[in-house]
């Protein structure tokens, strides 16, 4: 029954958002103004592609999250047999959690973790 | 548990609809008229469950600014929340020039099914939950961080520097909070021995875990309402679209009812984080026992779980609406320096404390 109900669940999002969308484009007054189409930029004429190089400190703490986030998919079937397994988990776990804290340490002397 | 824990239970009446249905319809049919069933009852559910989140909200902030809120249109301005809504709908889609319509499109669908699809596993009640996976804590948080997607894509398609800027910061300020929000949920995890949201409310049976697992979890359910706070880019860390300096951040460029879309998912998510903390933390639908008080207990029995879950819900929305109408925004560097270098941290050292105490049995 599950997987038929995550399916129900996203198939009713996307008649929620899908329907009110049709509804309000047939409900909805329309006027053509050639300002108006403009991306808004504090009341001037738009300026430029909002499409650039962005900072990069952004990327820096995306890759610290990957190592994380990956570290934390690790962790969850760990947490559910840790009580059935008992010390042999417990060491196991220390020593994952001492190489990690040791990256994130180096990153924290390199000043990744400083926003610039 | 006497006789009272079952006149509450929500699977003997989903159980004789179930039964009721099958006695004159094909299975296939009955299947299809459930499945239909449901969708109509969460839809329901989710929509006025919006409305009713932003009215709260309103509602809350009139309290604390000491003022009257939203008072005019119906009974204590209950109605007002619906008017909004038809406004938006009856307002035009503007489709802004040079942006990339597909992905601009897209972006609502994205963060709405998020939503919708984290609700499906919430336990609302002894027996009311819709789907109870065996992984439930990692697919909510695996199927909410899914939002940001569409945030991103929203304020990237939109063309605009605002939105960029928002997105931009939106998306670095979720994907690190979310690793905190993982790890105090993993306390729990830990001690109940399932990630399952119905093993765990039932693990919490003689006790909720708040209480039972010392001072570690109530370190954990401290660092959840922080992190899973500026998971949901609410206020104080609300700086993805800080009206004073962003216009609305990745949703400036939206109108008319897609704006609305990504203003209720907000509230929506807002309610998935606050069921989540409640189920984990603080017991779900179980209600308080204290110790050895039989009489207590047993009166606290005959109040509906549904009731003790909506209670514990709306007790933490209530606490993080507080944190927004209380605390000034945070900076970028400041936001970023209290995840790495404060709560990442604590949580990891949470964790292994957490494990020990496991190992030892030291929580009841």
């Amino acid at each position: 029954m599950n997987s038929e109900m995550l399916i129900l669940f996203f198939i009713v999002g996307l008649v929620l958002v899908g329907g009110a969308i049709i509804f309000s484009s047939l409900a909805a007054p329309r006027s053509v103004n050639p300002i108006k189409f403009d991306p808004y930029e504090c009341g001037i004429p738009t300026e430029g592609p909002a499409w650039i190089q962005f900072n990069v400190g952004y990327y820096l703490f995306a890759i610290i999250y990957l190592v994380f986030d990956v570290e934390t998919v690790f962790l969850f079937p760990w947490a559910v047999v840790m009580k059935s397994i008992g010390t042999r988990a417990f060491v196991e776990i220390v020593i994952f959690f001492f190489i990690l804290v040791l990256g994130l340490l180096y990153a924290w002397k390199k000043k990744a973790l400083k926003w610039a | 548990m006497s006789s009272t824990s079952t006149i509450y239970d929500f699977s003997t009446l989903t159980g004789s609809i179930d039964a009721s249905l099958h006695s004159w319809m094909a299975p296939g049919l009955a299947l299809t008229a459930e499945l239909v069933l449901v969708g109509l009852v969460f839809l329901t559910f989710y929509a006025l469950l919006g409305l009713f989140l932003v009215y709260l909200e309103r509602k809350v902030c009139a309290v604390i600014q000491n003022r009257y809120g939203p008072n005019r249109v119906g009974p204590m301005g209950l109605f007002q929340t619906i008017a909004d809504l038809i406004k938006l709908l009856m307002k035009e889609l503007i489709p802004i020039r040079r942006a990339d319509h597909f992905l601009f499109n897209l972006a609502p669908f994205i963060v709405i099914i998020a939503s919708f699809m984290a609700i499906a596993a919430t336990p609302f009640a002894r027996g009311l939950q819709a789907v109870d996976l065996n992984i439930g804590v990692f697919y909510v948080m695996a199927v909410s961080s899914l939002g940001v997607v569409g945030i991103l894509l929203a304020g990237w398609a939109s063309n605009s520097k605002y939105s960029l800027i928002g997105a931009m910061r939106s998306g670095a300020q979720i994907v690190s909070y979310e690793l905190s929000v993982g790890l105090s949920l993993l306390a729990v995890v830990v001690l109940s021995g399932t990630m399952q949201l119905s093993g765990i409310v039932e693990s919490q049976a003689n006790g909720w875990w708040i209480f039972k697992g010392h001072i570690p979890v109530i370190i954990s359910f401290i660092i959840f309402l922080i992190a899973s706070t500026a998971e949901i880019n609410r206020g104080p860390f609300d700086l993805a679209e800080a009206e004073s300096e962003l216009t609305a951040g990745f949703h400036t460029e939206y109108s008319g009812i897609k704006f609305a879309f990504f203003f209720l998912a907000e509230y929506i998510n807002m309610f998935i984080v606050s069921a989540i903390g409640a189920t984990v933390f603080l017991g779900g639908w179980m209600p308080l026992h204290i110790g050895n008080l039989e009489a207590f207990n047993h009166v606290m029995d005959f109040i509906p779980s549904m009731v003790w879950f909506f209670l514990k819900t709306f007790f933490l929305i209530y606490v993080i609406m507080w944190f927004k109408w209380t605390f000034p925004r945070l900076r970028i560097d400041q936001l970023l320096t209290l995840e790495w270098k404060y709560l990442m941290p604590i949580s990891l050292v949470n964790i292994v404390v957490i494990a020990f105490i496991a190992l030892m049995g030291w929580h009841f």
